[in-house]
């Protein structure tokens, strides 16, 4: 019938500007955007409180205790708190800082190896933001770092140039590398309607295959090695080690961290933002007012993959400068998926929820060597932090938290007891 | 059937949309809730239809309490409702959407089809509804496709009908067979709550009326009762309903639509070979039953849709290809049809929404870096100017009420000198104050000059905002007509009847409103 808006009415053949899919999609995104610094809060808590669980479970000593519970309770107890306080502890220390360090360096490693870490799951975290404001699902990063690395690495160990200018241009050859590879999406939605989320996951099993096969290629494979590796980045290239040789936290943090202030600055005060937010938020306003929704979906793809291939550049030039392989990018294009999210798409937030991530897999590595608790573990955790956050209306039922826009308890009880009392005189007339 | 309402009482939130309404409807009678939109009229209907839960009052049936769990149980104790947006499956028969939900079964559990059939055969004769139970109702035009609600209506043994906004989609002819369809359940002893905020139609048609004003009865009324009494009891004060304007001093026609063919996504020419002129400082309205390819053709203006034929001439540039973009630097100023989708970003404060089409030049942007403190300065400025309601500018513009909302849209496309202005349905769903407003701003944007487009369905607005009205039926243009043509004319015109026999017609003929409009002007003023 006629219901349907006609604001879709166009030329047979002209791509469908969005479907029904993308609308579902778009809410879904809202909620969880639009769902307070509280509720993100207490995913995090809920999220580690089943991790608790999870670690007590996985503990031998509470599995031999949880045996005689009941003829010595304490004893389970004592083994529940010991393993899950160990477990955590033991992450704490991994990712902020070891209490048993015997220099100061070791004492604060564990932070800056976090810094380290958070710095590709930052930047690509910022990119999927952007996309997420402008009702885009870029689910590509992985692919987007995997090029960004590619064309980063390849500038890197096949040119020869001063010390500045290499890794100058580097970098921007990682930022081109990934820009490209996400354009394919973007052009691709923007001119045919194509999805971008069926795409860009498309997209990164080539990336994967193709970094495998051109490892294997005199273009990036070092000469004389049999492995799919490729020669080391040269130090011209390299992002310089911000503390000294001990660690390894380098430029690109705060480069990331710039990037985080600039993606501000384009969402909240440019031209180019507010459109972004516009076609993000009602594209049908947002075409009414003017603007070329197509336009703004081929530059948003643009700035996210150029930003995953600067996460790329991190990896490839900073931390993992001893050659390029097929698993550069590990799974921070996922990650920071996750990151986006729970930053809610704002910068600041991603920079935070990359530290909280970063962290994370830096301290399971360390919880995992001391209390022989399962890295994954964290990964569990992890999600159940994105499950949480993506349904906030359990996290409010959990907690007992007032639903934004609603009454508070009070006010309804308050009203119940008004309505009652309204409600009294009628009834005993009606006894009466 | 007795039907009682008793301290009604439904709040949400802070807002108290039902407050104590007390409610008799006696057998046999004509009783019209009258009230302006969000006056609490659909809440009230809806708890008696057990849609909502009330939060105190009690409904009696024959003096009896009842409650009601659902809209089964309300169905139950004989209450039918036939809601504004019809609850039908295009793509089912009459008899199946009659059938819907009770559907008679045979062994075996198989529909018994030909019972379904012969149950609407049977009502629709009995009532002369005319409605062929084998129809698909997409076929079906809205007049009967709201008649096949009220025969489902029936068909559950309904003896209180509620009839929410039923007038919203029809022609006055379909109106006037509403409204004989009406008398005629009221003659078989059907009660029937006709909701509705049109003055004239309460008054042709209702034995008793009730006004709501902010979830409160303020009054029971005549329907011998002047309009203007029942207008300031809906709104509260006194209002002037017609919009105060003088005659047009049109100019050169700056803006002309030659020839312009708009496709569907299937092919089918929603805007068909229609020709216009727009002279400087004339409003011509396009009247049309909605969905006649009004919307299209004011699509196609602003270059949202692109034509497959035709030219649209403003100031000696053809905008054809142009795209919205160019159409609104052409100085086109386009309030859409649905505000909140088109018009507003629900999630973006006021004064963003004040420069959505603004933004990229001075003085709210420079290099490409927005201008706050412009940005503000403009919405200070326009809040005022529009009397927009609203707790600040940094306010999320979908927390404004439905009349703000628009006051905003308009504050944004009048802040520019334009050279056209295009408004599709400007006053939907606004409050009576609200529509004055609007009117009056849109008089005086053509008093500046600026050739005016209204599109719209409300024969009221039609009639006074018109300088000259073009009717379109099935995207063509039937023709065009002074501002000052008869309502019946105009009614039987937007049923696809070209002038000359509409003319004819309709002085052999007059519509219950049509008469109401010649009473009205014999009444002195």
């Amino acid at each position: 019938m006629s219901d349907e808006p006609t604001t879709e009415a166009r030329r047979p053949g002209q791509p469908v500007l969005e479907s029904k899919v993308d609308e579902v999609g778009r809410g879904v995104l809202r909620e969880i955007l639009e769902s307070s610094w509280v509720v993100t809060l207490f995913a995090v808590v809920a999220a580690l409180v089943l991790g608790a669980i999870l670690i007590a479970a996985a503990d031998q000593h509470v599995q031999t205790t949880a045996g005689y519970f009941f003829a010595r309770p304490s004893d389970f107890f004592n083994a529940l708190g010991s393993a899950v306080g160990n477990a955590y502890s033991a992450l704490f220390q991994g990712a902020v800082v070891n209490f048993h360090g015997t220099t100061f360096a070791r004492v604060i490693r564990p932070i800056t190896e976090t810094m380290t870490v958070s710095t590709p799951l930052i930047f690509a975290g910022l990119g999927i933001g952007i996309g997420f404001r402008a009702g885009l699902f870029n689910i590509g990063a992985q692919g987007q770092i995997i090029l960004g690395a590619i064309l980063g690495g390849w500038v890197g160990f096949t040119f020869h140039l001063p010390v500045g200018l290499h890794l100058l241009l580097a970098v921007v050859g990682a930022a081109v590398g990934g820009a490209v590879w996400a354009s394919i999406a973007g052009v691709l939605k923007a001119t045919t309607g194509a999805n971008e989320v069926i795409v860009t996951i498309m997209l990164n099993n080539v990336a994967v295959y193709l970094i495998g096969y051109l490892l294997t290629t005199p273009m990036l494979q070092a000469p004389g090695v049999n492995n799919p590796i490729s020669p080391p980045t040269p130090p011209s290239a390299q992002y310089p080690l911000l503390l000294g040789s001990q660690f390894r936290l380098h430029l690109g943090f705060v480069l990331a961290l710039l990037a985080a202030v600039v993606v501000w600055w384009l969402m909240e005060r440019s031209t180019l933002g507010l459109r972004f937010r516009a076609v993000g938020a009602n594209p049908h306003a947002a075409r009414t007012a003017g603007m070329s929704v197509a336009w703004v979906t081929v530059w948003v793809m643009a700035i996210a993959g150029a930003l995953s291939g600067l996460a790329g550049s991190a990896q490839v030039l900073g931390t993992e400068t001893s050659g390029l392989t097929a698993g550069v990018a590990a799974s921070f294009g996922f990650d920071a998926i996750t990151v986006a999210l729970l930053g809610r798409s704002k910068p600041l937030g991603t920079v935070l929820a990359g530290l909280l991530f970063g962290g994370l897999r830096a301290g399971g590595f360390a919880m995992q060597a001391r209390t022989g608790t399962p890295i994954d573990i964290v990964l569990v955790v992890q999600s159940f932090i994105v499950l949480f956050i993506a349904a906030p209306p359990l996290v409010r039922a959990i907690f007992r938290l007032p639903t934004p826009g609603g009454p508070t308890r009070a006010q309804r009880r308050a009203q119940k007891r008004a309505a009652r009392a309204a409600a009294q005189p009628v009834t005993e007339e009606v006894q009466a | 059937m007795k039907l009682e309402l008793r301290g009604i009482t439904k709040v949400f939130g802070s807002l108290v949309a039902n407050d104590h309404i007390d409610l008799v409807i006696e057998p046999g009678e004509i009783h019209a809730l009258l009230g302006e939109n969000g006056a609490g009229k659909s809440t009230l209907m809806n708890v008696l239809y057990g849609l909502y839960d009330p939060d105190g009052g009690e409904i009696l049936v024959d003096d009896e309490p009842v409650t009601f769990a659902g809209p089964g149980d309300a169905m139950a104790a004989g209450i039918g409702m036939v809601h504004q947006h019809f609850m039908l499956v295009p793509v089912f028969t009459v008899a199946e959407n009659v059938a819907l939900g009770h559907e008679p079964v045979r062994g075996g559990g198989l529909i018994d089809a030909r019972k379904a059939r012969t149950l609407v055969r049977e009502i629709s004769d009995r009532f002369g509804f005319e409605v062929d139970p084998g129809a698909l109702v997409e076929d079906l035009p809205v007049g009967v496709q709201q008649r096949v609600e009220i025969i489902k209506a029936l068909s559950r043994d309904a003896r209180v009908l509620i009839l929410d906004e039923p007038t919203a989609v029809l022609t006055p002819q379909e109106t006037d067979e509403l409204i004989a369809i009406m008398r005629q359940l009221k003659e078989a002893g059907t009660s029937i709550v006709f909701i509705t905020h049109k003055l004239r139609e309460v008054r042709a048609v209702a034995d008793r009326i009730t006004v709501i004003r902010r979830g409160k009865v303020v009054g029971t009324a005549d329907p011998s009762a002047p309009e203007t009494e029942l207008a300031s009891l809906m709104v509260g004060r006194s209002v002037s309903l017609g919009v105060e304007k003088a005659p047009a001093e049109a100019g050169d026609a700056t803006f002309q639509v030659r020839g312009l063919t708009v496709m569907d996504s299937v092919g089918n020419a929603v805007v068909d070979d229609v020709d216009l002129d727009v002279r400087r400082g004339e409003i011509l309205v396009v009247a049309g039953v909605q969905g006649n390819g009004q919307t299209e053709l004011t699509e196609a203006i602003l270059g949202l849709v692109q034509p497959v034929a035709g030219t649209i001439v403003l100031d000696g540039r053809n905008l054809v290809g142009g795209g919205v973009a160019k159409a609104l630097e052409a100085g086109i100023g386009y309030v859409p049809e649905d505000r909140s989708t088109d018009g507003i970003i629900g999630t973006f404060s006021v004064e963003e929404n004040l420069v959505l089409d603004l933004f990229h030049s001075p003085p709210f942007s420079r290099g490409g870096a927005l201008d706050k403190a412009a940005i503000r300065a403009n919405a200070d400025r326009r809040i005022v100017e529009f009397d927009v309601r609203t707790q600040a500018v940094t306010a999320m513009a979908g927390t404004l009420s439905g009349g703000n909302q628009q006051k905003v849209v308009l504050a944004r496309e009048m802040s520019r000198p334009l050279r056209l202005f295009i408004a599709s349905q400007p006053t939907r769903g606004l409050d009576v104050g609200s529509i004055e407003f609007v009117h009056k701003r849109i008089v005086e944007e053509r008093d500046n000059g600026t050739p005016v487009i209204i599109v719209s369905t409300e024969l009221d607005e039609v009639l006074a905002l018109g300088d000259r009205i073009a009717v379109m039926y099935r995207g063509r243009v039937v023709g065009v007509v002074p501002g000052d043509t008869d309502r019946d004319v105009l009614g039987l015109m937007m049923a696809g009847v070209p002038l000359e026999e509409a003319v004819a017609q309709a002085a052999e003929h007059h519509t219950v409103l049509g008469e109401a409009d010649i009473e009205a002007e014999e009444e002195p003023e």
